[in-house]
């Protein structure tokens, strides 16, 4: 498409632009931010309305943590607590965990991955922004004018019958969010397909991109699906036609098909990006190739397949034939497989490294950890005997926040803080940023681990009193105990990250030695990404572990430190340059 | 494990012990492979960390071997706990044919069970250990979910259809009830107590479900409203101009307009009592009034158990047994004439006390009246 034509005698490596003008300083008046087409500027946009939904979803879980905490509540009405779940369900599913990595992460990063100047379609690119900012207001505004209590399934005839609040209007801000998933979804897909650097084979590209691409194949199948099920909840809500709702003559269960038909691939719309990430991280961080990279690739596409065919497992109480639990129990084992996969090969990557324990890496790490417990607890779930007992509890609570939180959210803040030199041009200190990683890890276990054990002894969800059960008390205050650990460990990234783009050491090109096409630019890159399309002439993940050990023992030899900081590292490459 | 910080579920239905092993052989796996990748992780991360002396040399990067027996091995053990798990659920699902049936229905926000002999509770459900019983189950708004815990038993309760769920209780005790799928402001307060009592004492309770009075069966009443109605107008005992006989239609197959079929069971029932233009039999036509939003969900459920026994005593021996609908109507229930109460129990048991919305939970207060209480102290 809009590839120039590569001059074959230009290496690689050398597209580094020699101007000092980037994509953030290149203008800055409001207009060129709201009127861009540039992925990364886009990237930026998301990043910053992404933050502030994160920050409102929090605010919510945080009162309802709060509430739990005693058997008959603190200071919410049952009507208001009710409003509160449903509002930190619906801003944390449809305005974080589905954009954050896609659309921050991958918009900034696909096209300098392949050796792009661009996504295929920029405008269309915009557009996804504008239409995710569009539904964001009317989610909000509808929270704010009258609320919704329908929590994020909208079961009907809930939702379309019963429900006394502004369920319409949050349902519209849904509908037009879905079509932001989608123009991003199709942008991926095209791009990844006719937008690749001369040399970029399929294989030589990064993991991110395989699940990027993944990624994109199952937004634009499913989100339609859902799209039009919301759009027949809000007729039968508001001019009454009858399609879900027994009392009209419709089906209700039929609304949970439609609904977990998309709703179930759209946990793989946020887990699988951020396998991309993990991939990228335990690569560059142990410095080497990930084992079993194709493996790696093809289990995305599997999963990305195998993910249209589970979403019975969701109903298995909910009165659809014993037959169908059958099958849909026997493809949800099936899907567990291409998971267990890739944790085993992330696992053996580290075998024969040379492994920085840097911020990311200990996010990465603990990916790892809390993936597993949050994959193997939703088999409790697919079995179909264990699931009669655990479904509808804080099993189920706990086990997707292992996988959402532990899983998606990790890997996003892992990844933020790997890209966050390349994105803004800054570097954020290192030894707070590690700890704080570690801050995260223990904060989670805390909060949800409990929630394992309540839901195992009965414990129902969307419950706001419990004085009937004081027995679960002491769970639900391990439980606010860990969540107030957690939210500091969130609230810290959010100041050093911010101070850092102020205060922070500039980054070099290349801070972390990384390999990879978005590396080979400077930091934070052009408007156009590379001065030159590079030409990919080497495999993914090149690193030699050997070398690079036998380097770091020549210059102990020297008495240089062996353990090169961040800064120190940058300065020197500064140098390098002039 | 502690007496007052239980960490598991008490065990008090014929499933819970299989679940739970099934459930702890789970989490055996769980521990197993977690620990196996945490080591895993922290041996190599210890071993090759950056600076260290570790021998890299010859590094492996795909391994067919490996990767097989890594796909291999976790889709085994999956199969197997596939198995395991379809088995108790198939278990779960299949009722036995002597399991003794008994009708829920979900309200927002409270529970309202009737017992086959007319006995009626709400929010509580009393039921003797070691005797199978079956719950049919309908929802009069949104969906609901019925729950016991300790039974490991739980099944949503829908609109519109009829669903099952059976259990055997083994442990007398009291247990937790819940709503366990969300429906409205009051969700967290729908539920109540499961009393699992010992056979004989059940027998006791269950003459009158501890009322002074013993309660018209369930087809006694359906006969009481089959009048009431008006029903006997057209479906009489035999077919006529207007309307087929419903005499022994229970379990038949009937033959509708334009040639369909349909067996009389309860889904077909229920249909044709609320919506009747739906399924037409054969041969007449649409002149049966609109019953849905007129009688409630609890109505329905006594027609269908009047329809079913005087099919009962025309069709030969009923499902249930050898009663005839003579029998089952006049003398099973002791002395007392089955009219005699009719007025008073009638109005005694209809629906506005089940309408109305509990303030207290299985003999607790509210919270709104708790707080109310600590307010009253406080001044």
């Amino acid at each position: 498409m809009s590839a120039i034509p590569a001059d074959p005698n230009v290496t690689a490596v050398s597209a580094t632009p020699r101007t000092e003008t980037n994509y953030l300083n290149a203008d800055w008046s409001i207009k060129s931010w709201l009127l861009t087409g540039d992925h990364k500027r886009i990237a930026i946009l998301y990043l910053v309305s992404v933050s502030f939904f994160f920050f409102l979803g929090s605010i919510a879980a945080g009162l309802i943590r709060y509430e739990l905490t005693a058997p008959a509540g603190f200071i919410l009405e049952s009507e208001t607590y009710n409003k509160v779940f449903s509002a930190h369900g619906i801003i944390m599913v449809f305005l974080f965990l589905i954009v954050a990595i896609p659309a921050i992460l991958g918009n900034f990063l696909l096209p300098l991955m392949i050796g792009a100047r661009d996504m295929a379609f920029p405008r269309l690119n915009l557009l996804s922004w504008y239409l995710f900012m569009a539904g964001g207001i009317l989610i909000m505004g509808g929270m704010i004018n009258g609320g919704v209590d329908s929590g994020w399934t909208f079961y009907v005839p809930y939702s379309s019958m019963y429900a006394n609040s502004n369920v319409t209007m949050v349902l519209t801000g849904i509908f037009i969010a879905g079509f932001s998933s989608i123009t991003t979804g199709i942008n991926f897909i095209v791009t990844t397909h006719k937008m690749r650097a001369p040399g970029m084979t399929w294989f030589r590209l990064p993991l991110m991109v395989w699940a990027l691409y993944a990624t994109g194949v199952v937004i634009i199948l499913g989100t339609p699906v859902v799209a039009v099920t919301l759009l027949c909840i809000i007729f039968e809500r508001v001019f009454h036609l009858p399609i879900f709702s027994a009392e009209l003559g419709g089906d209700p269960v039929l609304f949970q098909h439609l609904f977990w038909f998309y709703s179930h691939p759209a946990v793989y719309i946020m887990i699988l990006p951020a396998f991309g990430v993990q991939s990228e991280l335990i690569a560059n961080f142990a410095r080497k190739r990930v084992f079993g990279y194709h493996l790696i690739a093809f289990s995305s596409l599997a999963i990305a397949g195998l993910g249209f065919l589970v979403w019975g497992h969701h109903m298995f109480i909910s009165s659809e034939s014993m037959y169908q639990g059958v099958v849909f129990s026997l493809i949800s084992f099936l899907v567990a497989i291409p998971s267990a996969i890739k944790v085993f090969n992330w696992t053996a990557t580290l075998y024969k490294g040379n492994i920085r324990l840097q911020t990311p890496m200990i996010y990465a790490l603990g990916f790892i950890g809390l993936f597993t417990i949050g994959g193997l607890t939703g088999l409790f779930l697919g079995c179909l005997g264990t699931d009669v007992h655990l479904t509808n509890t804080y099993f189920i609570v706990a086990h997707f926040h292992y996988v959402m939180v532990g899983g998606a959210v990790t890997a996003f803040l892992g990844g933020l803080h790997y890209w966050w030199p390349k994105m803004t041009g800054r570097l954020y200190p290192e030894s707070i940023a590690k700890w704080n990683a570690v801050l995260v890890f223990i904060g989670f276990n805390l909060t949800f681990f409990p929630q394992f054990i309540v839901g195992f002894m009965g414990m129902p969800r969307r419950y706001h009193y419990y004085y009937f059960a004081p027995e679960f008390q002491p769970y639900h205050i391990m439980s606010t105990l860990g969540s107030t650990v957690l939210a500091l460990s969130f609230i810290i990234p959010g100041l050093y990250l911010t101070r850092s783009l102020s205060k922070g050491a500039k980054a070099s090109a290349n801070p972390w030695g990384a390999h990879g096409l978005e590396w080979e630019t400077s930091s934070p890159p052009p408007t156009s990404n590379f001065d030159q399309i590079p030409v990919v002439l080497d495999e993914v993940y090149d690193f030699d572990p050997v070398t690079e050990h036998e380097q770091d023992k020549a210059a102990q030899a020297l008495e240089v430190p062996s353990y090169l900081s961040n800064e120190a590292k940058s300065a020197e490459s500064e140098k390098e340059k002039r | 494990m502690f007496s007052n910080f239980p960490a598991t579920p008490p065990q008090a239905s014929s499933f819970s012990r299989e679940h739970d092993i099934i459930f702890y052989a789970l989490l055996a796996l769980t521990i197993i492979f977690t620990v196996m990748v945490g080591i895993g992780v922290i041996y190599f991360v210890i071993k090759y960390k950056r600076g260290s002396d570790a021998d890299r040399s010859r590094p492996i990067y795909e391994d067919a071997r490996l990767e097989t027996a890594w796909s291999v091995i976790p889709l085994i053990l999956a199969l197997i706990m596939f198995y395991f798990g379809t088995k108790l659920f198939i278990t779960m699902r299949v009722p036995p044919a002597d399991a003794q049936e008994i009708f829920v229905i979900g309200k927002q926000w409270m529970w309202h069970v009737q017992h086959s002999n007319g006995v009626r509770e709400n929010n509580t459900l009393h039921v003797p250990a070691g005797k199978p019983f079956k719950l049919t189950m309908i929802s009069q708004d949104v969906i609901h979910a019925f729950y016991i815990p300790a039974f490991r038993a739980q099944m949503h309760v829908v609109p519109g259809r009829y669903t099952t769920m059976w259990f055997t209780p083994t442990q007398p005790g009291k247990y937790h009830l819940f709503c366990s799928m969300y429906c409205g402001t009051q969700h967290s307060e729908m539920g109540g107590t499961v009393v699992v009592m010992e056979p004989r004492e059940w027998a006791n309770w269950i003459e009158n479900g501890g009322q002074s009075q013993a309660s018209l069966t369930l087809e006694q009443s359906g006969e009481r409203l089959y009048k009431q109605l008006a029903c006997n107008n057209c479906h009489g005992a035999e077919d006529n101009m207007r309307a087929p006989s419903l005499y022994g239609i229970w379990g038949k197959k009937r033959t509708l307009t334009g040639g369909r079929t349909a067996i009389a069971d309860q889904s077909y029932l229920r249909e044709s009592i609320l919506r009747p233009h739906n399924k037409i039999t054969n041969g007449y036509s649409n002149t049966m009034p609109v019953y849905d939003g007129q009688i409630n969900e609890e109505d329905v459920l006594k027609l269908m158990a009047y329809i079913k026994v005087i099919g009962s005593s025309v069709g030969g021996p009923s499902s249930s047994g050898t009663d005839t609908a003579a029998a089952v109507l006049n003398g099973t229930k002791g002395t007392m004439s089955p009219f005699a109460a009719n007025a008073i129990q009638y109005q005694n048991s209809s629906m506005r006390r089940v309408d109305s919305t509990p303030t207290t939970r299985s003999g607790e207060l509210a919270v709104n009246a708790i707080a109310a209480q600590q307010e009253a102290k406080g001044n």
